[in-house]
């Protein structure tokens, strides 16, 4: 990963030079142990070569970038768009496509630099093995080996392969395609997305599934963090916020919170990735993956669209087929 | 409750041009069924948004019925072709969540089909009794 990081960094100053980017958006060590951050550098007069140098890959690089991009391109007469360098594993950049097809994000804009992905580790996964006992310092071998630093000054090995994220174990596309550089490397293998948990719940009994929900969705304070982390989440004016036709209320009322998710996975119809990003950012612990990847699955089952690497193919939801299934509709 | 005595409430969301006008031939034929229905008539069943389905069962309505034009016959070429994907996805998502597949019904009527209207409005009225009042995602008024 150090030589991925390496090769980030000589690209993000040559496409500042070649490609004239105004901004790069990558990933900096974060301020605690396992946590890298988002990170955005602006160009100023030369190439911002100390910036360019706290640019990062490891395995805590799990953010999904895309959701920066539509703000920058949100229509204003007075400016010109800015040209933009993001690095991007295969889930990032699926977002970034059903962003350019939603016409959020224009192609020409944009300088698309894949990273081969080795899965994330999950963070919450590595804590827990240490039981509440304080990480204070964490860095990655070449082969695959976490070496972490407790409190109490004992060092620690960890496989990472044994601490990846669900997301990532179960991740179809850890290989970019179509991108306009692409980092040197072997992803990890795809994995099978993980439906087999899906289809396990739709086996439950409805009440058993109806208390699932309940109970998970009690959990949620409407902090919108699941939405305000999705990328394909751009709406300016969410209609959890209209006041003029005001839908649901905005506290943490049951069935006002139950409304929000139902509508919030509804929209995510077509576009959902399986990033995780919603379930990462919750503060809460909500399982929004059972519910999330759902969508997906149906998506998947009913118009065999599965968001990907192409920006020729239309979102499912703006279009239909004349032979769409007809077997939900009511005979009197 | 009373569950005796207990009559459902149920929304009809009718298109514009195939469904409104299909209940009104039903109605003009006199044919019977029962009084359960409050009709809403929107423009196309394009133009439902599943946030009216859901606020109804969250304002206490017990069933719902989406009607448009028989594929195909829509006046707006394609608008209940869009929104069958959409009324796909939706009822999957309820039922998957717990929700009676009967609570939420999609169907098509068109305008010379006052028999079918009543009928299926008729079963409608039987599926949710069966089911009993709708309890999930019922706002209760504090
Ligand atoms: S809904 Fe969640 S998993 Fe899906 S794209 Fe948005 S953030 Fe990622
Ligand atoms: S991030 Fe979690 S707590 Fe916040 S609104 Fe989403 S589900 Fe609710
Ligand atoms: S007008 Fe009836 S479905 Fe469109």
């Amino acid at each position: 990963m150090e030589s991925m990081e390496k090769k980030i960094r000589e690209i993000a100053r040559e496409i500042f030079i070649n490609q004239k980017i105004d901004f790069f958006l990558g990933y900096e060590e974060g301020s605690v142990p396992l946590k890298s951050r988002p990170f955005f550098i602006q160009a100023k007069e030369k190439t911002p070569d100390g910036l360019i140098n706290r640019l990062v890959w490891n395995s805590f690089c799990s953010n999904n970038l895309a959701v920066f991009l539509p703000k920058f391109f949100e229509h204003d007469p007075r400016k010109k768009p800015p040209r933009i360098g993001i690095s991007v594993k295969g889930c990032d950049l699926r977002s970034i496509v059903a962003l350019i097809k939603e016409k959020q994000v224009p192609r020409e804009n944009i300088v698309l630099i894949g990273v081969p992905c080795l899965g994330m580790i999950d963070k919450t996964k590595v804590e827990a093995n240490f039981q509440g006992l304080e990480i204070i310092g964490s860095e990655e071998t070449p082969e695959g080996v976490l070496n972490i630093t407790t409190k109490d000054g004992k060092k620690h090995h960890l496989k990472r392969e044994e601490f990846l994220q669900e997301a990532c174990i179960e991740c179809r596309f850890p290989m970019t395609e179509g991108t306009d550089y692409l980092i040197e490397g072997k992803a990890r293998d795809p994995g099978d997305g993980g439906y087999a948990r899906i289809k396990a719940f739709e086996d439950k009994p409805p009440e058993e599934r109806w208390e699932y929900f309940k109970r998970e969705i009690s959990k949620c304070i409407r902090c919108n963090a699941c939405r305000q982390a999705c990328p394909t989440c751009w709406c300016k004016e969410c209609f959890a916020e209209q006041t003029d036709l005001r839908w649901i209320g905005a506290s943490i009322d049951l069935s006002d919170t139950m409304i929000f998710h139902l509508i919030r996975i509804f929209h995510q119809a077509g576009r959902c990735v399986e990033c995780d990003a919603c379930y990462r950012a919750c503060p809460m612990g909500v399982d929004l993956r059972m519910f999330t990847k759902k969508i997906v699955q149906d998506v998947d089952e009913l118009f065999s669209y599965v968001p990907g690497f192409s920006t020729e193919d239309t979102p499912p939801m703006s279009t239909f087929r004349e032979e769409d299934s007809d077997n939900f509709i009511s005979e009197p | 409750m009373e569950t005796s005595n207990w009559e459902p409430k149920i929304v009809a969301f009718l298109c514009n041009w195939c469904s409104y006008a299909g209940a009104d031939l039903a109605g003009v034929s006199r044919l019977q069924y029962g009084p359960n229905v409050r009709i809403i008539r929107v423009p196309c069943s394009g133009r439902i948004n599943p946030l009216y389905i859901v606020r109804a069962l969250q304002n206490g309505i017990d069933g719902v019925l989406v009607s448009g034009c028989h594929p195909g016959d829509c006046h707006y070429i394609s608008g209940n072709l869009v929104a069958r994907r959409k009324f796909a996805l939706m009822k999957r998502l309820l039922t998957y969540i717990g929700i009676e597949p009967e609570r939420v019904q999609f169907s098509w009527v068109s305008a010379s089909e006052g028999n079918r209207f009543a009928a299926l409005m008729n079963k409608v009225i039987d599926d949710i009794k069966k089911i009993g009042p709708a309890k999930k995602l019922v706002k209760s008024v504090a």
